[in-house]
């Protein structure tokens, strides 16, 4: 069979992530140390896997209605008031299988061949590719560092064009760690209330903010419930990754056409998850905000020994990510994360892989515990000065 | 003060000026509130947390439950303090449930504390009764594994 042949175009064209061979090289490595996680170090808070442990015990594991528990949409609902001033009523909530359909259905219900997607980049990878599944057009806006990688109205402005259907809005934002403040998102939404835009949110790291403000969706801002659909989960903030577990929350018409789609591909969310999913939103506060402090704490340590190792970093105020630049090196993303690889096997991400404009930058996650930063700040300090750039 | 303590339940031996980066405070001031928290009592030490079995060390512990009948005046504590005075005592404990205080010891042979219980302990006034356990192995101390490595199963592929 000649598969190639068979191959849909628009899924063979899908690019591959260049970082795979990269990552199988740092897995065999015995003595690698990892920085280049996306996910908590923590495991979920008891309270929350007891839920799902009891909901077996009592045999809840059938399907769930397509759009999830309606107790788990309510308190879905009360969480989004009660944590981010958003008025979301049930029928606006479909509960789907982690952020990341939640970002899939989004795009599929919006876009249509030939709809332009505007995309502020560096950003987590999976817009793109979806965007051209759907025959979508990605219109990347490179943020810059002098901007905090904030989007800027300026730049929203200068890409928004008739055929623009849709705008990501990535904050706080993997790679960076940059957040929006309430001014900067009223800055934005005042260009786009003058349009027909749409804008897909994605608030997954929404719980993990670090300023003295906490997060603003651009959902609470005047006028803006209207024309967002607000992507979020509980992965990062109850650190229930592997629970696969998110959620959209937008106008009732975009969601019901979101669950159609939903009822086709998935049915339902896992159940399990969605009864433990209830204990999170009702009873963990307290778990978001250990957490969070600790994040901090990592935080504050990893920007410092960077920016003393001459790496310099912007502070990042959300997510768990530091993104530093590594121009001093002279090397080119890849080349600098292969090389640190090689010669201190630790590992962490190019930022090229968040987008062309993360060139000259690498991830570095601070999921990790402050022993292992330790050793890995130590390696990378060791790095520099060996070669010259420290 | 709390993310302080916090900090250091979890490594006591980051260097000061992490700590205080950590805090998001000056070094001067990191020192300070570590000062407070020495005169107020809330630290009580800075041990390590050893595994003398792989380190071949022959340490022998015991945790003992005691029944005590307390004194009228001062209730468990008089009993308790005249037992924490002894050197091999580890800790004691005044507990609810089944017995009133528990006592860990450490010592160098099961006869050392066979002899230390009998000897030291049996004879005070207040004891009515001791049972003593020793312990075979240590799984986790201090919130640290020792028999086995926490091993982190996230894959660094996951964006």
């Amino acid at each position: 069979m000649d598969y190639q042949q068979l191959l849909a175009p628009a899924a063979k064209a899908m690019r591959p992530s260049g970082i795979r061979k990269f990552f199988d090289l740092a897995a065999e490595m015995p003595h690698c140390i990892s920085l280049g996680v996306g996910e908590p170090d923590f495991k979920t808070p008891w309270s929350i896997r007891d839920a799902g442990i009891r909901s077996l015990e009592q045999g809840r594991t059938r399907y769930t209605a397509n759009a999830g528990l309606k107790e788990l949409r309510a308190e879905v609902c009360a969480y989004l008031a009660r944590r981010f001033d958003l008025a979301f009523g049930p029928e606006q909530v479909l509960i789907t299988v982690g952020g990341s359909e939640a970002i899939d259905l989004t795009i599929r219900a919006l876009v249509a061949p030939g709809d332009e997607v505007i995309i502020p980049e560096p950003c987590f990878v999976c817009y793109e590719p979806i965007t051209q599944l759907t025959g979508g057009v990605p219109v990347p806006i490179a943020t810059r560092a002098e901007d905090g990688f904030c989007l800027t109205p300026d730049a929203l402005r200068a890409a928004i064009t008739p055929r623009t259907k849709l705008l990501i809005l990535p904050y706080p934002n993997n790679p960076t760690g940059a957040v929006m403040s309430e001014a900067d998102l009223e800055a934005i939404a005042a260009v786009l209330r003058d349009t027909n835009v749409m804008v897909l949110s994605d608030e997954i790291y929404a719980e993990l903010t670090y300023g003295l403000d906490r997060h603003v969706s651009l959902a609470a801002l005047p006028g803006m419930a209207e024309r967002t659909v607000v992507v979020n989960g509980f992965s990062k903030s109850y650190a229930m990754t592997g629970w696969r577990l998110g959620y959209a929350a937008g106008p009732a018409d975009i969601i019901k056409v979101m669950t159609k789609i939903h009822q086709s591909c998935i049915m339902s969310a896992p159940t399990t998850s969605q009864y433990a999913a209830i204990t999170a939103l009702h009873s963990c506060d307290e778990a978001i905000e250990t957490m969070r402090d600790e994040y901090n704490r990592r935080r504050r340590y990893v920007v410092k020994a960077l920016n003393e190792m001459g790496l310099t970093c912007f502070e990042p105020r959300g997510a768990f990510y530091v993104f530093p630049s590594i121009r001093r090196s002279g090397l080119t993303s890849e080349a600098f994360c292969e090389r640190l690889l090689q010669e201190k096997q630790v590992a962490i991400v190019p930022g090229d892989a968040f987008g062309a404009c993360g060139e000259g930058f690498a991830r570095i996650s601070y999921a990790y515990s402050v022993d292992h930063l330790q050793t890995a700040m130590a390696r990378i300090r060791a790095f520099l000065c060996e070669n010259g750039w420290a | 003060m709390e993310q302080l303590l916090r900090i250091l339940e979890q490594n006591a031996r980051l260097p000061l000026e992490d700590i205080a980066t950590m805090l998001g405070i000056a070094p001067a001031a990191a020192a300070a509130l570590l000062d407070e928290a020495a005169a107020k009592g809330y630290i009580h030490g800075y041990n390590a947390l050893i595994d003398w079995e792989r380190a071949g060390v022959n340490v022998v512990e015991a945790v003992i439950e005691l029944h005590v009948s307390p004194r009228k005046s001062r209730g468990f504590d008089d009993v308790a303090s005249a037992i924490a005075a002894f050197d091999e005592v580890d800790s004691v404990l005044l507990m609810s449930g089944g017995y009133d205080l528990q006592v860990i010891i450490k010592g160098h042979s099961f006869q050392e504390i066979a002899l230390f219980v009998a000897k030291r302990l049996s004879p005070l006034d207040d004891v009515l009764s001791t049972a003593t356990s020793f312990v075979l192995r240590t799984y986790k101390r201090g919130g640290r594994l020792f028999q086995a490595e926490e091993i982190d199963e996230r894959e660094c592929t996951v964006l």
